[in-house]
């Protein structure tokens, strides 16, 4: 009895190898690798599935690893292609060997969620977000916030501040906004994935965050459009760079990045953008790809996946909650794509 | 000893006897296990290598003052490790002053008091809670623990003790009090089964000796029992605080991750094992990641030196135990 299961298993090793060996020979496939952000990792798989009825012969085989992981992975030429909520710093992209592009794919916005009884829509300006988050507005009734809202019945009860014990793509777009509406944020705190929080404590990752939300009487955080929406969190309407509160939505981070300054390399800020509909916490994402490829079939697919992402798989992103790129963004990327050479 | 030397002796008369026809095959055999023996320590000092390799930017930057200096600021570079230390051995120590008599306690019911089909069951029982997963007391923690101590057991605390500089709320009931009662849960299992093998070694002549001088239970238990066993529970109770230190993901889930310093225990914290584990993923190269290795590279050390002191203190109960000299 031992021996003959010994031998089944045997033959079922053999014939798994052999099975695996021929489908590689057979079909030619081509592995793209890619590692980095956790936050557009559902569209990213999405468009990894996807691309394969537009090109069987390629697999893209993306891993959520975090942007740090990203950045560090395509710096030292271990993956294809890099993905990162932050754009890479001067630093960071002079120690890698060739040129790094920043190539954008989508944009994402990140709430102010919090409980309160009843859960009403707030409105909350940049310096009242900023005061609860620096400690110094520490009640809800406090005259910064009744004064935006009012009508709404505020407690008198302390706010408990929660935000991300992880580095994140969405700490750097919310503490980015904190330093462009706040001089006193950007001197004493400033803008990176992970932050030193002058108050309240932490929680891993957008779940985590909405969870001690939920459970904790008169906590604030922030979390993702996406996370939010899937959810059901209340959030507030944040007044924008134009004096109007606008809730975060698709169509108002659309607006936000239609009127975004973007330069040259695509290493952009998109908080507080001008334009009355536009969201004021809103950023973007990357993929990191060097733009000289060293092996010419990899180089021309990857190029090619690319190209696919910034056009056809953009249509993706909004039923993920994601914001796709405007039509003149998506034309100076698909330039950039096309300086890359193999 | 002498009993030892003859066993040894017929053992390896024994050995020469078989050893004629597969002398090859014994080499081979000693050399392959020595081999797998070897991978293991092969693995730390690669472990304990690339730790030191990782932090090296972050020690020649910051020196000693990584140590004593508190600060966390990834925007200015400047990082300090005393809070995470202070965190660390807060909650651990605190686990441990919750869990040492509860462990001993259970210990010495299973040995002393409880009926024999009562033992083996209950000890399965405390065993299994070794085997619940980090993650899910984490959850646990999240879930039903945390909003429970913050809705009862935590208010009251403030309204009664709040006198003391310790507790002082408002809380969250995510802190590093809660942090403690997580990792007393975690620890309690090792302790209890390795104080019970400590009362289990004590010769019953001990227990024998004392209730023929007319001692009570109780009067058993502390003299002939405890008294002799207070090296081994030592030892148990470092074992324990070494598996403290490093408990990473429930403490992380359920102590608030702050960097910002309190003396309050009702406030939230971050140990060394849930800084790194929190902040590893989404970390640029660079002095930021240096330093999280560095943090890694102190847990090592402090994890690596309790089990080691505990061990020999283990060890030491051990040889000690046939002179039979420890009560009175």
């Amino acid at each position: 009895m031992r021996i003959v299961t010994h031998q089944t298993t045997l033959a079922a090793i053999l014939g798994i190898a052999f099975l695996a060996g021929c489908g590689q020979k057979g079909s030619e496939q081509l592995l793209l690798n890619g590692a980095g952000a956790t936050f557009p990792y559902p569209i990213y798989s999405k468009w990894s599935f996807e691309y394969r009825k537009v090109d069987p012969t390629v697999s893209i085989n993306y891993q959520s690893i975090g942007s740090g992981g990203g950045q560090k992975s395509i710096q030292d030429g271990t993956v294809d292609f890099g993905a990162s909520d932050g754009p890479m710093s001067d630093e960071n992209l002079a120690k890698a060997p060739g040129k790094i592009l920043h190539i954008p794919t989508v944009a994402g916005a990140d709430v102010v969620t919090y409980n309160l009884p009843g859960n009403p829509t707030l409105q909350l300006d940049g310096p009242a977000i900023a005061g609860i988050f620096l400690g110094k507005i520490t009640k809800w009734n406090d005259a910064a916030i009744a004064a935006q809202n009012p009508g709404t019945r505020l407690p008198g009860t302390d706010i408990a501040v929660v935000h991300r014990s992880d580095g994140s793509g969405t700490t750097f777009i919310f503490v980015d906004y904190l330093s462009s509406v706040s001089k006193e944020w950007e001197r004493s705190v400033g803008r990176d994935t992970a932050v030193k929080w002058p108050v309240g404590q932490g929680a891993k990752g957008n779940e985590g965050v909405t969870e001690q939300v939920k459970q904790m009487p008169g906590a604030i955080g922030y979390v993702e459009l996406v996370y939010a929406v899937q959810q059901k969190l209340p959030f507030a309407s944040v007044k924008n760079a134009a004096g109007k509160y606008v809730a975060p939505s698709i169509e108002s981070v659309t607006a936000a990045l239609a009127t975004a300054k973007i330069p040259e390399d695509f290493r952009f800020s998109m908080v507080n953008a001008p334009g009355e509909k536009s969201y004021p916490i809103a950023g973007t994402t990357w993929l990191l790809v060097y733009q000289k490829q060293s092996n010419p079939v990899k180089g021309k697919k990857l190029v090619e996946f690319l190209k696919w992402a910034e056009t056809a798989g953009q249509a993706m992103a909004p039923p993920l909650n994601y914001v796709p790129l405007p039509d003149d963004l998506s034309k100076r990327v698909l330039k950039e794509i096309d300086s890359i050479t193999y | 000893m002498n009993a030892a030397a003859v066993s040894g002796k017929t053992g390896s008369r024994a050995g020469l006897a078989l050893a004629a026809p597969g002398k090859a095959g014994d080499r081979v055999f000693r050399l392959l296990t020595w081999l797998m023996a070897m991978v293991v320590l092969v693995l730390l000092a690669l472990v304990g290598w690339t730790l030191c390799k990782g932090s090296a930017l972050s020690l020649s930057k910051f020196g000693w003052h990584f140590f004593v200096h508190s600060n966390w600021d990834p925007v200015n570079g400047d990082y300090g490790a005393f809070w995470f230390i202070y965190c660390t051995f807060v909650s651990s120590c605190l686990a441990l002053l919750i869990a040492l008599p509860l462990s001993l306690g259970t210990a010495v019911y299973l040995t002393e008091l409880a009926p024999g089909w009562v033992r083996q069951p209950a000890m399965s029982m405390i065993e299994m809670l070794a085997a619940i997963p980090s993650v899910v007391l984490g959850v646990w923690g999240i879930f039903v623990l945390v909003p429970w101590l913050r809705e009862g057991p935590y208010p009251l605390l403030v309204k009664h003790f709040g006198f003391l500089p310790v507790l002082r709320g408002p809380t969250t009931g995510f802190c590093i009090l809660s942090a403690a009662i997580i990792i007393a849960i975690m620890i309690l299992p090792i302790i209890t089964s390795i104080a019970r093998e400590v009362f289990r070694a004590v010769p019953d002549s001990q227990r024998e000796a004392a209730f023929a001088l007319g001692a009570t239970r109780w009067e058993v238990t502390r003299l002939a029992v405890l008294r002799y066993s207070v090296r081994g529970l030592f030892g148990a109770a470092m074992l324990g605080l070494g598996r403290a230190l490093g408990e990473t993901m429930a403490v992380t889930m359920v102590i608030g991750n702050s960097d910002k310093i309190s003396t309050f225990l009702l406030a939230p914290g971050n140990t060394l094992a849930s800084k790194m584990a929190a902040e590893y993923g989404e970390t640029p190269l660079g002095l930021h990641l240096s330093a999280l290795f560095e943090l890694g590279l102190m847990l090592l050390l402090v994890t690596v030196a309790t089990n080691i002191l505990a061990r020999l203190l283990i060890g030491a109960m051990g040889a000690r135990q046939p002179t039979g000299t420890g009560a009175p």
